[in-house]
């Protein structure tokens, strides 16, 4: 999939960013993602990983303190979350939130409506949007009674999850930051959930996995695999560094870096 | 609470202008000469000047009941006028001669008082400050044997029928501002639907309060005879004032055996600014008797002005086999006080009511339902279900719910549920995320909650009120 020649989709310089009262969480995050791509992020809890996709999506709860973000030739960090969205950033999230009384076909017909009509494509009505839906929910062997349910509410995890992947699937995003999609997921749902993002891989799109084990790049083959520690990335690889982390876990990377980080500090 | 979700809520109030026009004003004040004074103005019977001398004694004996959770400082009824009426130069024959002042207050205002301009199927009655201005549709009602006519009109013209049912659901002594309202009420509605008829347009009473030291204290009846079919809306609006306005109306609904009567409201009086100087308190009594087998009182209401609302629009459930429902939507912001809710009282066989309830409370307000659910002991099979749901937007305001059921009767079915939930930023970010902006998600949102009360609103309502919960609730994005 590695291509010399493939176009930059989403290249990250020096990102950096705090939470609330100034705790800086992201301290200097690089990465380039080019079209046709696979990346994971792995690393330890608390590492800033899940952070790192926020702060792309455009999370308020995020301060942007230096660096930037060029998506698809575009000054990301100045645009508002949803103006990403339209642009073709997508977020799945580890925890989908849960909207009682908005009815789950009502909300992604409005999502699917707004991105359309953001990238000048046709708005569908109710019936078309119906048919669409129906078909994409096949693959992802969810049962059509979830449309007329309240978004996520009293799914299960997996549903959840699935549901995050539906969506996913409908807004056809030019980078999908799926952040830890895996969790939760019984081995049965894992199949299903990593054959529906490989089913919308192509050569001009690109995924990056925001995971901490390594089983669900069993399904999804990356290209690279970050170690990510104290808000950067502190290692790359391929697919193979993902199996040594299994097996070694995260110590014998983060360990040293963390002493370097004090060393910096201190100097 | 991210700025930009206040902001959202926090749109101006659109109806706060004040009509210059020269109006017919009673000192303010309260005593038996003014209500004397009231009445003879309206011309009344002397029954009607007694039911009025009768409640005011009463109201003497009242204290001001202190049990709902709001909190406000004493009124002082002396400060009050409690007659103020635009002047009229004499007699109007139709439409034309209305004061063009007042009509353009009304088409500001967008209510249809021309009856070539009015929405097609709806008749309306406009009371502005204490007397109605114009009845439209009357002569089309009066053809299929309806009549709807302002209270005072009614007295003067069918006086037997007020005489009959004035008092009946509502006694002068109910309540502290119920007799109040009994002693100087001053104008509002009457509408009765004989017999078999299915009224052939829906009905509407359009409230204004215009002058700052007036309240309003209106009385609405409405009698539907056997088999009868009704359904009445009502609106309202007031300029915007620093000082607080009281408005004490008391609602009486009669439904004799298999009639039908549906009370929509949709409430929008002048809610104070955002930090809460001014805005109407709006304290009322609605009551509706089920006194045929058969017959069924709806109420839907959507609550979204006054500085404090204390209100309980309430079903007496005599006839065998009739149904209550009560459907609301109370909405408060900034430093609005909602205490509102419900009594189903269950006195015959086999009655049933329905309680579905939704509290969206935002800014610093304070929104409760206070419920009473009472099954009498001869009322067998009895059946109720309540739904009181609440919704926060921001971290400082308060939802509260009381819910009271007295049960005493064993053979009954009583059903509470209740919700809370919160519009949260995470929630506004996961809409955002998709490609939906703020605007349209608080709208989805709050569209979604409050769906099962508005499909019970008549379509031009729904409309109406929808719009009106936009205003309330959408605006600039910060």
């Amino acid at each position: 999939m590695k291509d010399p020649q493939a176009m930059p989709v989403l290249e990250v310089r020096g990102l950096r960013a705090t939470v609330g009262d100034g705790v800086e969480i992201l301290k200097g995050v690089d990465l380039l993602v080019k079209a046709g791509e696979v990346h994971a992020i792995m690393g330890p809890n608390g590492s800033g990983k899940s952070t790192l996709s926020k702060v792309l999506a455009g999370h308020p709860d995020y301060t942007v303190t230096a660096g930037e973000v060029i998506f698809r030739d575009r000054e990301l960090l100045a645009m508002p979350a949803e103006e990403r969205a339209r642009a073709g950033l997508f977020l799945g999230f580890q925890y989908p939130v849960e909207i009682p009384g908005v009815a789950n076909s009502q909300f992604m017909r409005l999502a699917y409506n707004s991105v359309q009509t953001a990238r000048g494509g046709e708005e569908l009505d109710p019936l078309e949007f119906d048919d669409l839906v129906r078909e994409r929910m096949k693959y992802l062997e969810m049962d059509p009674a979830f449309l007329e349910r309240s978004v996520n509410e009293g799914f299960s995890g997996g549903e959840k999850k699935r549901n995050e992947i539906l969506q996913m699937a409908l807004l056809d995003p030019t980078v999908a930051l799926l952040d830890e999609t895996d969790s939760g997921l019984d081995i049965d749902a894992l199949r299903i959930v990593a054959g529906g993002i490989n089913r919308l891989r192509r050569e001009d799109n690109a995924v990056v996995l925001v995971t901490h084990y390594q089983r669900l790049l069993n399904y999804v083959i990356p290209d690279y695999v970050h170690v990510f520690d104290d808000g950067h990335i502190v290692r790359t690889g391929d697919k193979f560094l993902a199996l040594e982390l299994e097996e070694r876990g995260y110590d014998w990377i983060t360990a040293p870096a963390a002493a370097n980080s004090a060393q910096a500090q201190a100097r | 609470m991210s700025s930009t979700l206040q902001d959202l809520i926090d749109q101006p109030y659109q109806h706060g202008f004040v009509t210059d026009i020269e109006s017919d004003v009673v000192a303010r004040g309260l005593n038996e000469d003014v209500i004397r004074l009231i009445s003879a103005k309206k011309n009344e019977p002397d029954w009607l000047l007694e039911f009025r001398l009768s409640a005011y004694r009463h109201w003497l004996t009242m204290t001001a009941p202190e049990w709902a959770t709001v909190d406000y400082p004493p009124i002082d009824f002396q400060s009050i006028a409690y007659y103020s009426a635009p002047k009229a130069k004499k007699k109007l024959a139709s439409m034309d001669e209305v004061d063009p002042e007042l009509l353009r207050t009304f088409e500001k205002l967008g209510v249809p008082i021309h009856e070539q301009k009015a929405l097609a199927g709806v008749a309306v009655d406009v009371i502005f400050d204490s007397v109605s201005v114009t009845t439209t549709y009357k002569k089309r009602l009066a053809e299929a044997g309806v009549i709807f006519c302002s209270f005072s009109e009614a007295v003067q013209e069918h006086p037997e029928l007020i005489r009959r049912y004035l008092g009946t659901v509502v006694a002068s002594n109910d309540n502290y501002y119920a007799a109040l309202n009994s002693a100087v009420f001053t104008d509002g509605s009457f509408c009765f639907i004989p017999r078999g008829v299915k009224c052939p347009m829906e009905l509407s009473t359009y409230f204004r309060i215009n002058t700052q030291e007036s309240g309003q204290f209106e009385r609405t009846l409405i009698v539907a005879e056997e088999g009868a079919q009704v359904s009445y809306l009502e609106g309202c609006t007031a300029p915007q004032f620093d000082t607080n306005q009281l408005h004490a109306a008391v609602v009486e609904l009669v439904a004799l055996e298999r009639a039908d009567i549906k009370y929509s409201t949709v409430q929008n009086w002048y809610a104070g600014d955002a930090n809460g100087v001014g805005g109407i308190y709006n304290f009322v009594t609605k009551r509706g008797l089920c006194k045929g087998d058969h017959s069924r009182i709806s109420w839907t209401q959507v609550e979204t002005g006054s500085a404090i609302t204390w209100k309980y629009p309430s079903c007496v459930l005599e006839g065998d086999h009739s149904v209550g429902e009560f459907y609301s939507v109370a909405l408060t912001n900034h430093h609005q006080q909602a205490d509102t809710g419900t009594k189903m009282v269950h006195l015959g066989r086999n009655t049933r009511s329905t309680i579905i309830s939704k509290g969206i409370s935002a800014g610093v307000s304070s929104n409760s339902y206070r419920g009473l659910v009472q099954i009498g002991p001869k009322a067998s099979g009895a059946r109720n279900y309540s739904q009181c749901d609440s919704m926060l937007i921001g971290d400082r305001c308060a939802a509260n719910t009381f819910p009271y059921l007295r049960v005493m009767n064993d053979s009954s079915t009583v059903e509470h549920e209740a919700t809370t939930s919160k519009i949260g930023a995470d929630q506004l970010f996961y809409f955002a995320s998709r490609g939906i902006d703020n605007e349209s998600a608080v709208s989805m949102i709050i569209n979604g909650f409050v769906k099962d009360v508005f499909t019970q609103l008549p379509m031009e309502f729904a409309v109406e009120a929808s719009k009106l919960l936009g205003l309330k609730l959408e605006g600039s994005v910060g």
